[in-house]
């Protein structure tokens, strides 16, 4: 079963992010920069799929240079080769944009199963799986906390508000995993060492004959943003014997019960 | 406006979508489900505003994930060509909301806390340190919207019923759905509806002393929630579990009972009105965002809370 795994690079979720002033996108090059936690999850899902049932687990990013090292850390894990979309004229592209751009991407690879994360800490979307489910037209196999394979069947338990829906389709699918799924495992240094020879393939907008690029024809624009102060303590009292009375005359006296 | 309903009855999130849609124009609301599902919540749409209530049932619309929904929805939007397609922002229904997106060439603005009339949707990001006006710029407008975002208030109309065509293609049967598991039904407010929300975590030891955090959100009408470590140690359903994978809620008031306040955790919170920490740990990062907080042993302050408000209940 040949997989590919999607991966994004994050800011720090502790790090202070904010959109840049001048476009009024991410400002991705003054934060420390990670893997998308939940992408980790995915990655190891990917590994696991690929010893249970062999086949090659291709990684898959689209961000700037840097996304390189989010690259490389997928391969210190265990995946054998990575695509990196990178281009400066996709800067500022929206979640449907960056759907089309790895729905192409997709095209230059034979895969079974692309699996990613079910959320991005930094646009919180949770969409990017259902996008690409629906221009791929292939299953949605989304929100994943337990996969199992059977021949060319893929059945998971999908999680909902209400509990979970046993879910059923056949490759080629979109996989995405919530972090109940497994426990990432940490690069080796032999993984790590390896992760420096491994092949990384580097596209282009043009590679994938991509056109209507970019921020300047993404599908949503912000016209403005401000920037709140951050939350403030409040008061904290250490309890003397009367620490539930104080919340309680706390909450009145802000008409909250 | 896609319509959330469970049991015979509109979600509140549906009525606040309603309302949010009144000021781009005459909202039309669509039922998308099992057969009989839309007769009993018809009443309730056109109380609030819904001059059209359109109806798809089918056993075919809910039994794959997302594809059907959003291929009804989207051949519903091309005839009629609305100002914009609202949903709720749940798991499934963004799910929808980003497949009628594509399909009709339509950009798509996520977790939008507001609408205004020129189209444009107001989204809290990072935590809620950076407000975004946005637009779509391309097709219909298609914007999901948060719970708890916009006070739902009534606007009765009279509202017409139209079927709508629910036949869907093979493509759309990709992802069956072969068994439903519901692992917890209380009698208390749904989490990402309350207006309340009490959520207890590690330091609460085990699942029985939930009790302490039940008792006190039943004193308030509240949701109660959980984090990771809560759920993970099977003390509570997971589907309780509030954060980054879990829900995000947004409610008037957030009690956080025995949670340190990992970021993951707060990612689900943190837009909550108010904040009120009990944590024994003085240096517990719950306190860096709550607005009152007391450093105290939560077997102690909570009952003693819980107390103190239904006697002043009376
Ligand atoms: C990919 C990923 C996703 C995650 N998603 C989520 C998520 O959605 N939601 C979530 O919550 N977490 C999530 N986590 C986990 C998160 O990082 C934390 O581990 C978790 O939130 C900790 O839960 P806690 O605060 O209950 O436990 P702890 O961090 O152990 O905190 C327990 C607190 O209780 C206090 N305490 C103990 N005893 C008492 C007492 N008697 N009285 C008063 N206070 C007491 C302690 O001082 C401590 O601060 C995620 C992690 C990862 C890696
Ligand atoms: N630029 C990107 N490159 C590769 N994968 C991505 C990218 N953006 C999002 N993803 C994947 O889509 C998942 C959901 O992201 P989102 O819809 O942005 O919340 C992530 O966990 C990733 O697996």
């Amino acid at each position: 079963m040949n997989i590919v795994v999607l991966v994004k690079q994050v800011p720090d979720t502790w790090a202070e992010r904010k959109l840049s002033d001048s476009d009024k996108t991410l400002d991705r090059e003054s934060v420390d920069a990670v893997i998308n936690e939940l992408d980790e999850y995915a990655v190891e899902e990917g590994l696991r799929l690929k010893e249970a049932h062999g086949g090659e687990v291709t990684v898959l990013t689209m961000g700037p240079a840097r996304a390189a090292e989010t690259i490389r850390k997928a391969l210190s894990m265990g995946a054998d080769k990575a695509i990196h979309v990178t281009d400066d004229a996709l800067h500022g592209s929206d979640a449907i944009q960056t759907a089309t751009a790895l729905a192409k991407a997709l095209g230059t690879v034979e895969w079974d199963l692309v699996i990613a994360g079910s959320e991005s800490t930094d646009a919180r979307m949770s969409v990017l799986p259902a996008l690409l489910s629906e221009l791929l037209g292939v299953p949605q196999l989304s929100r994943a906390r337990r996969v199992t394979v059977e021949g060319s069947t893929v059945r998971i338990e999908r999680q909902t508000d209400a509990g979970y829906d046993v879910v059923e389709g056949s490759v080629p699918a979109v996989l995405s995993v919530v972090e109940k799924i497994n426990e990432p495992r940490y690069p080796s240094f032999k993984g790590i060492m390896q992760a420096k020879s491994k092949p990384v393939t580097t596209l282009s907008a043009a590679d994938l004959g991509l056109t209507d690029v970019g921020l300047g024809s993404a599908y949503t624009r912000v016209e403005e943003f401000t920037q709140r102060p951050p939350r403030e303590a409040g008061q904290v009292v250490k309890d003397e014997g009367d620490g539930g009375v104080k919340i309680a005359e706390y909450l009145a006296s802000n008409k909250l019960v | 406006m896609l319509v959330e309903h469970a049991g015979g009855e509109v979600k509140k999130v549906s009525l606040e979508l309603l309302t949010a849609a009144r000021v781009l124009g005459e909202p039309a609301a669509v039922v998308l489900g099992a057969p009989g599902v839309a007769a009993p919540l018809k009443d309730k749409l056109a109380e609030y505003g819904a001059t059209t209530v359109y109806v798809g049932e089918s056993d075919d619309v809910d039994g794959y994930v997302a594809a059907p929904k959003a291929e009804v929805l989207a051949a519903l939007v091309g005839g009629v060509a609305p100002a914009a397609v609202l949903v709720a922002a749940t798991a499934e229904s963004r799910e929808v909301a980003a497949r009628v997106a594509v399909r009709t060439g339509s950009g798509l603005v996520t977790d939008a806390v507001g609408l205004a009339a020129d189209g444009t949707a107001t989204q809290n990001v990072f935590g809620g340190a950076t407000v975004v006006r946005s637009r779509v710029t391309r097709g219909i407008p298609v914007i999901a919207l948060r719970p708890n975002s916009v006070d739902a208030t009534p606007s009765p109309v009279a509202a017409e019923e139209r079927v709508v065509d629910v036949s869907i293609s093979d493509a759309a049967r990709g992802a069956k759905i072969v068994e439903r598991v519901a692992e917890q039904k209380s009698s208390r407010p749904e989490l990402t509806e309350a207006s309340v929300v009490v959520s207890g975590g590690r330091g609460l030891g085990g699942g029985e002393n939930f009790a302490v955090v039940e008792r006190l959100a039943d004193t308030l009408g509240a949701a109660v929630g959980a984090s990771r470590a809560a759920t993970d140690a099977g003390w509570y359903p997971h589907t309780s579990q509030v954060g980054q994978t879990g829900v995000t809620v947004s409610p008037q008031l957030y009690i956080a009972v025995g949670i340190s306040g990992a970021i993951q955790h707060r990612a689900g919170m943190q837009t909550s009105k108010t904040i009120v920490a009990i944590n024994k740990d003085p240096e517990a990062p719950i306190f860096e965002i709550a607005d009152f907080g007391v450093v105290g042993d939560l077997f102690t302050v909570v009952p003693q809370l819980t107390e103190e408000l239904a006697r002043r209940k009376g």
